[in-house]
């Protein structure tokens, strides 16, 4: 299920992609495809618009021009009730977590299996809240507490564990670890990349955050000019000659980086090696 | 505490004319308040500026010296090394305040400034905001419209315990405040309304005034007007920071539409709880009515509970009746949808909850005006 098969219909295509705001133009011929089961990062300058990428794909900002298809089916407004939803097959993780200020932690993951599959029973419905809580990485007494008593990283996890009430098959993450301190976004990227394993579903997300991009994403892909400039891995992208991505890779902060996730590496197989021995 | 220091100057003339200034003194925020007026104030070029004397210095310091400096043409003499530095940097701010040349969308140029421009824009602003306002409105009533539509055609989805949540809060709990606001109406009403009427002898009709102006018009009147300030202020606000915070985006990737899971049972609620509410301040206003008489007019309690059976038309109640249901959804639709309309910052929401319950209070108003007429006209006089 990990594996990306070159034949399979990717989870997210966007095509000519043009966002406008009044006379800003936002995105202009903007082209990415998301493949299946890989952990994609999107990175760019402040007020490139990944926002409003994002926003375009889940289906909040109905773009000016340009075909998005979000696991084989168009996102519109409507819901067919006949259907399964894409929206039931996607999880969205927003930037503060927005988790329903009314309801607790554990009646905020309930929402999305509610809302899809009534057919639940409540008991049942308690239990999976309870295992996702879990599966975050939350305390189990956070369950009953409502989002004003966590604190941000908690809040973060719990916007997770609710993200993954059904199951995903797609999860959209933005900016996961912005806010955390850095121990709490290790601890953020290593859970991303721990359940993306165990699950095996594709992740699209926004970071700013350097060591996410070496630590877990799979590849990257670069907003600039009003569309993506470049999608691959890091050492692809270091050797394409664009000012940006060298500034953005080989800064300061991107060479820190750079040499924490060769450090993890070869601890890793010092590690390995002494299993073997 | 050690006393406060000021900056100080000397301003010399030369032979030919030329000005040297030397400051004296710490030149930092908190001292140079006193000189800058009268640094201003100095006419005529400046040939040197001399900061030998001066014992501390800070951005601003080196601000007002960079400003000297390059408005007049001085010369900086005399500054220590890290006073340079900090000059250096002031001016290097100076120059590459705007690297690409490009003035900010926001920037105002002069002509945009004058007065009469700025009229116009208003104008022009205010009219344009209107439109869009007009048919956002219309956006918002259409979706409100098929998200009934869809509830009717699937009553499941239909959100009860949202729908029972807000009766309680808007409906139930309405009730003190509405009741005894309602009470002291009455009185006010009964009690000044005999005080005129016993001028030609006719404070029997008292029993008439208080209980068909209640019936008809204050009960449902100051019923829609507490029910503006109290819920359509908070239904604008709530959904306002729900729109903040997220919330909103986030149910709709939940494919929970926030129509159906906000607005519907707001207004729903709204709908059903006006025409009860406005007919329990009548009562309690009529009650309040038969109170005060007691003293005013010594009719007892009673017979002035029963006179009102004799004097106030069937028509009347009607009449409170059909305004109820009216009022409470033209202040919920204004507060879930200028709660709807928050975009931005914590400001628009106080902004938008008070246009919310203006709105609210002046629809209403004048729809009663309208109405009075109209059943007036129709024989429910």
């Amino acid at each position: 299920m990990n594996s990306s098969e070159p034949h399979e219909e990717p989870a997210v295509v966007v095509e000519g992609l043009k966002n406008v705001f009044g006379s800003h133009v936002v995105h202009d011929g903007l082209d990415l495809v998301v493949r299946r089961g890989e952990i994609l990062g999107v990175v760019g300058g402040s007020g490139t618009g990944k926002s409003v990428l994002l926003r375009s794909i889940i289906g909040l900002q109905p773009p000016t021009e340009g075909h998005i298809e979000v696991l084989g089916a168009e996102v519109s407004e409507e819901r067919d009730p006949d259907e399964i939803d894409v929206r039931s097959r996607w999880g969205v993780l927003f930037q503060g977590g927005a988790l329903f200020s009314t309801l607790t932690v554990a009646e905020n993951i309930e929402v999305p299996l509610r809302e899809f599959h009534p057919e639940i029973g409540d008991e049942l419905r308690r239990e999976i809240a309870l295992y996702k809580i879990k599966l975050a990485g939350l305390p189990e007494d956070a369950a009953d507490k409502y989002p004003s008593e966590l604190s941000g990283g908690m809040r973060k996890r719990a916007g997770l564990a609710r993200a993954l009430a059904l199951d995903p098959e797609l999860l959209f993450l933005d900016e996961p670890t912005a806010g955390l301190d850095p121990i709490g976004a290790a601890a953020f990227d290593e859970l991303t990349r721990e359940l993306q394993d165990t699950l095996g579903h594709t992740v699209f997300l926004i970071t700013h955050d350097l060591d996410t991009l070496y630590e877990i994403c799979d590849r990257v892909a670069v907003l600039a000019d009003k569309r993506v400039i470049a999608v691959g891995t890091i050492p692809e992208l270091l050797a394409l000659d664009h000012p940006w991505i060298q500034e953005y890779f080989n800064g300061p902060r991107g060479r820190a980086a750079q040499s924490a996730q060769r450090r993890a590496k070869a601890k890793a197989m010092d590690k390995n090696r002494k299993a073997g021995a | 505490m050690p006393m406060r220091e000021w900056a100080d100057f000397i301003a010399e003339t030369g032979a030919d004319g030329a000005i040297s200034i030397a400051l004296s003194g710490p030149l930092c925020v908190s001292s140079v308040g006193r000189i800058d007026d009268r640094l201003r104030a100095i006419e005529g070029q400046v040939e040197a500026i001399d900061l030998s004397k001066v014992d501390d210095f800070d951005t601003v310091g080196a601000w007002i010296v960079v400003r000297l400096s390059e408005e007049r043409g001085a010369k900086i003499t005399g500054g220590s090394e890290e006073a340079m530095r900090l000059i250096a940097a002031v001016r290097g701010q100076d120059t590459d305040e705007n690297p690409d040349g490009e003035t900010s969308a926001d920037a105002l140029s002069d002509e945009d400034r004058a007065w009469p421009n700025r009229t116009v824009q208003k104008l022009g602003g205010f009219v344009t905001g209107y439109l869009d306002g007009m048919t956002k409105l219309v956006g918002f009533l259409g979706a409100l419209i098929i998200a009934m539509g869809s509830l009717i055609t699937h009553p499941r989805r239909f959100r009860i315990v949202a729908l029972v949540r807000q009766i309680e809060l808007s409906g139930v709990g309405a009730l003190p405040i509405v009741g005894l606001m309602s009470f002291l109406i009455g009185i006010v009403i009964a009690q000044q309304g005999a005080v005129q009427l016993r001028q030609f002898g006719a404070e029997i009709y008292t029993v008439n005034l208080t209980g068909r102006l209640s019936m008809r018009e204050l009960g449902i009147l100051m019923t829609a007007i507490m029910f503006a300030g109290r819920s359509g202020s908070s239904f604008a606000a709530q959904i306002g920071t729900m729109k903040l915070t997220e919330e909103i985006d986030a149910m709709r990737t939940i494919g929970v539409s926030p129509m159906e899971a906000l607005v519907v049972p707001r207004i729903v609620a709204a709908l059903l709880i006006m025409p009860l509410l406005g007919f329990y301040a009548a009562v309690l206003s009529i009650i309040g009515g038969a109170f005060i008489s007691m003293f005013a007019l010594d009719i007892p309690f009673f017979t002035f509970l029963i006179r009102i059976r004799e004097v106030v038309p069937l028509h009347d109640i009607w009449v409170g009746l059909i305004k109820a249901p009216l009022f409470g959804l033209i202040i919920a639709l204004a507060g879930c949808y200028q709660g709807m309309q928050v975009q931005g910052n914590s400001e628009e929401v106080g902004l938008r909850t008070t246009i919310a319950v203006v709105q609210g209070i002046f629809a209403v108003i004048v729809l009663d005006a309208f109405f009075a007429v109209f059943f007036t006209e129709v024989g429910w006089g």
